[in-house]
């Protein structure tokens, strides 16, 4: 099946993920890029986003999965008259014509900017690094069954903390996204409850590139 | 450093409508922009971006040169307060600008709950509430809508109304105003010239005088403004201005579809309507317009559904040639296309059996009334023979899902006209038995009823409304005469119903209390999430307003009434006329069997009334 890398920032990055299917959906319709619909009593386009992203994440690095009726069309058009057909903040990077599984992908660089309205306090950044040099950072995780702790730090593979400018401090870090999974923004959780007296006043997060297990850029 | 908006966006529920930013929006530069309106509506994006009017005067406002027109809509509770906490004022959401830096600030109201969202709106902006309090041409103001047809509520708050139909009516408007704030006019001088713009009425030109009993006196015009203000009206739809490039939201709104409209105005006269009179004369729009329109409106926005909308589509003349062109159109595109308010004859039950290869939706009645003696005297024109014979053919047809829609507290009605409601959803039940095709799955059979409100500029204007514990005895007996499994009903409390009634009928002594009530909190009142009637019944006591007087008291037919300075067009007459007819329960032809002189028709220049 066909792919496609697409960034979603700016206000774009409020869109939910059904919300954001729909969109898709009507941009394809748009650009006049017929899709398959899928079987059954409420027939449906067929697109798939491969990492549900939470409402408010920015991303350089969306994958989406979609089938066309029919038609071929070079994949450089289908691009083009889909950045046409989409709205500020979503865009097009990349088509190819077939995938990787799904199931091979496993890693996430993501960048956390954290920000200090009265300014970065002196040691901020080593008690970061020194907290996820730990053995065990647990933090809680709604799951479908409630609310269920886990311990994060297997699952970050590197991490970096540095302070950029006076008022804000970055993460970088490659965790796992998938079996099991870690939601970027947990690091920031993570900060709150074993170091309150450095919780940000607001942080961003922005999912940045996708691996497979080899750890090579997955598309 | 990510700005306040951008932080309380995760925080709030919908963030994304607060954003814009949506395929279709239309942004300006503002160097080139003289004119910035603020178009607001009285309740939230899912709402408001449904309605289509809005949509339409979004369109030609920004089709003219020097003037942007921005969206506003009322937030959500847990946005306002994080706006109230951060002091963060009402923005539009195409710049993101402050509501209360703009030239023109305009609302379009539908619906009387509305209200308090209208002056919690202007709060929020931080815009004065009063007229009187916001000097100068700077946030001027204005409202149209339905509700505009009895604005006296809303006078002491809003410059000026716009009456009718707003595709030529708003131009000429905006176009004054651009003009005032080139030449630096004072706001007195631009309220007496735009005031003689048919169609607008400047209700600081107007005093209301009291008899001692309450009822109105005289309504005096002050420095020459006209007796009465006509609603403007668009003669020729085909040519008529029309958005095909909508705005696309990228959240889901309640009518989350194309909408295009077949036609305006209604041959039907159900007594209790005001839609169905305010917006009189008819005027068609040929199949061959709304064919193209409806391409270039799907090609555009890329949904994958439309709906043909009116007052009662099934009257438009040309529904078999425009469907008979779109169906295999939005089947080869897999569109949905959509047919509300079907009427139960046989063209339309043919249409039904062919869109249902499309898609299968609900079955869905408006009787109003339980007996047919009732449903002559509002003038519905739905026999039980017709309801009876669609709902065989719909249930042969597959279908197991009935809705039926009633009024309670009608003029006239009796207990046996109740009762007879529970009798009508019992032969349904009995046309199921007789005629499913596929009994497994059980019938379901949905009645719901309203609590009756008379509405100005109908025949029902002078009615009373009947008391909420009489309203709430009368669905308890319906209740106790309903006993099969298959029928969920649904009642409302009396409560918001009552308030409406009292404001549909208002006058101008109501201000204070929508300002009392949404200084209170009333906000909102629409969801069943924030409407709180003690807020609004203590604004009444504390104005000292006995909401009787507007409700269950009635008016009478001699009474200075408090919209009589508002001419819709149909003449108050022939309202007075049905009125009677209904007494006796004499049903009018619709207007397909003859012009029944409702006086409508003196609105048009050009054309004919085209029932
Ligand atoms: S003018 Fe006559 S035909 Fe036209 S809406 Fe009125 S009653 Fe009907």
């Amino acid at each position: 099946m066909p792919r496609l890398l697409f960034e979603k920032k700016g206000n774009a990055v409020w869109i939910s993920h059904l919300d954001l299917m729909r969109l898709f959906q009507r941009a394809f319709k748009r650009a006049g890029l017929p899709l398959t619909h899928t079987q059954g009593f409420n027939p449906r386009p067929s697109v798939s986003i491969a990492l549900p992203l939470s409402v408010g994440v920015e991303s350089g690095c969306e994958l989406l999965d979609f089938d066309l009726d029919g038609v071929i069309i070079p994949c450089k058009d289908i691009m083009e008259r889909l950045n046409c057909a989409l709205t500020d903040g979503v865009r097009v990077l990349d088509v190819y014509e077939n995938g990787a599984k799904i199931k091979h992908l496993s890693y996430l660089d993501c960048c956390l900017t954290l920000e200090y309205d009265r300014g970065v306090a002196a040691g901020t950044v080593e008690n970061m690094k020194a907290l996820f040099c730990r053995d065990e950072v647990i933090v809680e995780k709604k799951g479908k069954n409630g609310i269920v702790e886990q311990n994060i730090i297997p699952m970050i593979r590197n991490l970096t903390v540095e302070q950029a400018g006076e008022k804000e401090v970055k993460i970088h870090a490659r965790v796992c996204c998938q079996n099991p999974s870690l939601n970027p923004m947990q690091l920031s959780a993570a900060i709150d409850k074993y170091l309150p007296e450095v919780k940000p006043d607001f942080v961003r997060c922005c999912r940045v590139e996708v691996y497979d297990e080899q750890e090579n850029v997955f598309r | 450093m990510t700005n306040l908006l951008q932080r309380i966006l995760p925080t709030v529920q919908k963030p994304a409508r607060y954003t814009g930013g949506e395929w279709g929006e239309i942004k300006k530069n503002l160097e080139d922009v003289r004119v910035r309106v603020a178009f607001c509506f009285p309740d939230t994006y899912e709402i408001g971006m449904s309605n289509l009017g809005m949509r339409i005067l979004y369109g030609v406002m920004n089709e003219m040169d020097g003037v942007w027109c921005e969206r506003v809509f009322a937030p959500w509770g847990d946005m306002e307060d994080a706006m109230r906490e951060h002091n963060l004022p009402l923005w539009a959401l195409e710049s993101q600008n402050a509501v209360k830096d703009f030239d023109m600030i305009a609302f379009t109201i539908g619906y009387e709950m509305a209200y308090s969202n209208i002056l919690n709106m202007l709060n929020l902006a931080g815009v004065p509430l009063h007229a009187k309090d916001r000097q100068g041409l700077k946030n001027m103001v204005f409202a149209g809508g339905v509700c505009a047809f009895n604005p006296e509520p809303l006078a002491e708050f809003i410059d000026f109304f716009s009456l009718g139909e707003g595709e030529e009516i708003t131009v000429e408007i905006v176009a004054l105003y651009d003009k005032a704030k080139a030449e630096e006019w004072s706001k007195e001088r631009f309220l007496r010239e735009v005031a003689k713009i048919p169609g607008v009425y400047v209700p600081s030109l107007y005093r209301h005088e009291y008899n001692a009993d309450g009822t109105l006196s005289a309504i005096v015009p002050l420095e020459g403004a006209p007796e009465t203000v006509t609603k403007r009206i668009v003669e020729d739809l085909d040519n008529a201005y029309w958005p095909t490039k909508m705005i696309v939201p990228s959240t889901e709104i309640v009518h989350d579809r194309a909408n295009l409209e077949v036609f305006r105005g209604c041959i039907r006269g159900c007594r209790f309507c005001q839609a169905g009179f305010s917006c009189r004369p008819v005027r068609k729009k040929s199949p061959e317009v709304l064919y193209k329109q409806a391409m270039e409106t799907m090609e555009y926005s890329g949904h994958n559904e439309i709906t043909l909308s009116s007052l009662s589509t099934s009257d438009y003349r040309g529904l078999k040639e425009l469907t008979d062109e779109l169906i295999p159109y939005c089947a080869e595109n897999r569109i949905n296309l959509s047919v509300p308010s079907l009427r139960a004859d046989n063209f339309s039950r043919e249409l039904m059996e062919k869109l249902q290869t499309v898609r299968k939706s609900g079955l869905t009645f408006a009787p109003e009334a339980g007996t047919q003696r009732l449903r002559d005297v509002i003038n519905k024109n739905l026999t039980e023979d017709e309801i009876l014979n669609t709902c065989a053919n719909a249930f042969s047809g597959g279908w197991n899902n009935v809705k039926l829609y009633f009024m309670l507290g009608l003029p006239t009605e009796t207990d046996e006209d109740v009762l007879g409601i529970a009798e009508l959803v019992y032969k349904v039940i009995k046309t199921w038995q007789a005629n499913a095709v596929n009994k497994k799955r059980g019938l379901r059979v949905h009645v719901a009823t309203a609590y009756f409100v008379p509405k100005p500029h109908t025949p029902f204007q002078w009615e009373k409304q009947i008391t909420p514990e009489e309203y709430l005895r009368r669905c308890r007996l319906l209740k106790s005469h309903f006993y099969s499994k298959s029928i969920t009903y649904d009642y409302h409390g009396p409560d918001l119903s009552r308030l409406e009634a009292v404001f549909a009928r208002g006058d101008r002594r109501l201000g204070p209390v929508i300002e009392e009530a949404v200084k209170n909190g009333a906000k909102l009142d629409g969801w069943d999430e924030y409407f709180n009637y003690s807020k609004w019944f203590d604004a009444l006591n504390e104005c000292g307003i006995d909401a009787d007087f507007y409700t269950t008291r009635g008016y009478g037919e001699d009474e200075v009434l408090p919209w009589d300075t508002i001419d819709v067009g149909v003449k108050k007459k022939f309202l007075l006329k049905e009125r009677h007819r209904a007494y006796e329960a004499t049903v009018t032809p619709d207007c397909r069997h003859g012009c029944a002189g409702c006086g409508a028709n003196c609105l048009l220049k050009e054309v004919e009334c085209d029932a």
